[in-house]
């Protein structure tokens, strides 16, 4: 079997630049709140065909396709869960379209978000029934050509372990980041820790793994580190928001400008990230910033300390991350469990 | 463990041992022991109300703590909240037989524009183990299925959720036609959301922007109490 793009490209390469936001990138083009970004994928190839070229024109050395909430699951919402191969399938089409002109490799990488459903035992899904809406959705990734899949902002270990059972029921290569926007856990409570401990149990580990979106650059580079101090040699993944949104005279805006990206890109790769790139707010501007401050800027023999971070990009969003020193977290004083059969 | 062998028979527990046992059993999310020790308290002649005030609730609610200090996360809340469920359902049809005070009625939906539900799916989950009664619309809703929902289901609150900047601005419009139609004082109006804060909430006309599903119970309770006050006085 031949090696596949993205691990050709990390042989080749120290770091790879990701892209952008997709949802902010859209929405920017005219997608109206409420519409499911994946209809676009036949409804207005022109503006997902513009979307990846953006993300390519950067700099990118992969874009993920517009298939985020390709999953049944999210596409019942619109009526549209009939329609999970071809929506998925035409995704990857398109991006297989820009990327073989881009005159260099630019690898596809099949976005698969999470279900939004709550796996067993607190919610109604089950393993099984997770395994097989992604399955389903790798399924379309692949025949539009997809060179890996990618699974994003997952929160639950479960959800992580049912999307790695896809990769291997389509045979295909797969990366996948989960999002620490809860005091530096996910929403479920998964530790940067964890999530090491996680990804190498699976028999079938990703080629990379890491963290996206959450809250904010400097957050995101301590989830980094995290990764980076428990010895993995898998490549990580770094794909951070441009800032934190905030609501200022009435109107939004991500408050992170190219230049912070550009920090954040160069010490991203300094606290070991070996893919970055950004996530909700990144536009192609910044990308260029990044792109730029990664060529020219040497990286750092040192990783950053978290005090470098928040002089470098602000404070964190909360005082421990749950990991090492700070483990410790308060145990509450209980009545002895009682013994279950 | 150390009390591996300390097997606790419910039955043989007195009252407050039980509901202490029952505070522990909902923290780790024992459905099956919070349904038993419900029907126990239930045969030793407690109201229903007050196996829901002192034995459910209270219990509830040193789990929201740890979920708001960082100490427990989402799947042990959901697990408690579950727990809580189980018990409440025993005590559903009695608490109306008896005309117990109502802990309170949510109309709860994503905001027109919106297709994200987990938050606002994590609220609905914790309010109805806070023992609320909760209406979810679901996601993308326009202002007429709030109002009219709250109205028809004579609810006490209006929570809306986004998780987008596009469309956290909409919020003020289900509130604008709430002062509109003579309403706005009818309901308690929450609002949560990954880009939300108090600033916003209180540009809107909110009545409380809540950080996470706890502090929503939290709130709803508190302002559940101020109703109460006021109707009493």
């Amino acid at each position: 079997m031949t090696q596949d793009a993205l691990s050709r490209l990390l042989d080749q390469n120290d770091w790879l630049m990701a892209d952008g936001a997709t949802g902010t990138t859209l929405f920017n083009m005219g997608l109206t709140s409420g519409d499911a970004p994946e209809l676009w994928n036949v409804d207005e190839p022109d503006k997902i065909r513009a979307l990846y070229q953006g993300a390519v024109d950067a700099g990118s050395d992969l874009f993920l396709t517009n298939s985020f909430g390709g999953t049944a699951a999210r596409l019942k919402l619109h009526e549209a869960h009939t329609r999970v191969h071809e929506l998925n399938r035409i995704a990857a089409e398109l991006g297989r379209e820009v990327a073989d002109k881009a005159g260099r490799t630019v690898v596809v990488a099949g976005s698969m978000g999470p279900t939004g459903e709550i796996m067993e035992p607190m919610g109604p899904l089950t393993f099984d029934r997770a395994v097989e809406m992604f399955h389903e959705q790798a399924e379309g990734l692949k025949a539009g050509g997809a060179d890996v899949l990618w699974a994003e902002t997952i929160s639950a270990g479960d959800e992580y372990r049912a999307a790695a059972k896809a990769a291997e029921l389509a045979g295909m290569p797969w990366c996948g980041t989960m999002s620490f926007d809860t005091a530096g856990r996910t929403m479920m409570g998964v530790t940067s820790t964890d999530f090491v401990s996680l990804v190498e149990s699976l028999p079938n580990p990703p080629i990379g793994f890491g963290a996206n979106c959450g809250v904010g650059a400097s957050d995101l580079l301590r989830t980094i580190l995290g990764f980076a101090a428990s010895g993995s040699e898998r490549p990580i993944i770094a794909k951070g928001n441009a800032g934190i949104p905030k609501y200022v005279h009435g109107h939004i805006h991500y408050d992170g400008t190219p230049e912070l990206m550009a920090d954040y890109a160069v010490l991203a790769r300094d606290c070991g990230a070996r893919i970055i790139g950004g996530c909700c707010g990144t536009t192609p501007e910044h990308l260029v910033a990044m792109r730029a401050a990664l060529e020219t800027r040497p990286k750092s023999d040192t990783k950053p300390t978290l005090d470098e971070i928040v002089a470098r990009l602000g404070a964190f969003s909360s005082a421990s991350d749950g990991t090492g020193d700070n483990a410790g977290a308060p145990v509450r004083e209980r009545r002895g469990r009682r013994r279950r059969d | 463990m150390a009390d591996e062998d300390d097997d606790i028979i419910l039955s043989e527990l007195d009252d407050e041992e039980l509901v202490a046992q029952m505070h522990d059993d909902l923290y780790d999310g024992l459905k099956e022991e919070i349904e038993e020790a419900t029907q126990i308290l239930l045969a030793r002649d407690w109201a229903p109300y007050k196996v829901l005030t002192v034995a459910l609730v209270a219990g509830m609610k040193v789990v929201g703590d740890d979920f708001r200090d960082g100490i427990l996360f989402v799947p042990e809340v959901l697990l408690a909240a579950n727990a809580m469920k189980a018990g409440m359902a025993i005590l559903k049809p009695l608490l109306a037989e008896t005309g117990a005070p109502k802990v309170g009625k949510m109309v709860i939906g994503t905001v027109k524009g919106d297709i994200h539900d987990i938050g606002k799916n994590l609220v609905s989950m914790m309010m109805e183990g806070a023992g609320f009664e909760v209406v979810d619309l679901g996601i993308n809703n326009p202002v007429e299925n709030y109002i009219e929902t709250a109205e028809k289901e004579d609810a006490d609150i209006i929570g809306m959720s986004a998780l987008l900047t596009t469309t956290m601005p909409y919020m003020k419009v289900v509130i604008d036609t709430l002062v509109a139609e003579g309403k706005r004082d009818k309901y308690i109006v929450l609002v949560g959301g990954a880009p939300l804060n108090e600033e916003f909430g209180k540009a809107i006309g909110a009545d409380a922007y809540c950080r996470d599903a706890a502090v929503a119970v939290e709130t709803a309770k508190q302002f559940m109490a101020r109703k109460h006050n006021q109707m009493a006085g």
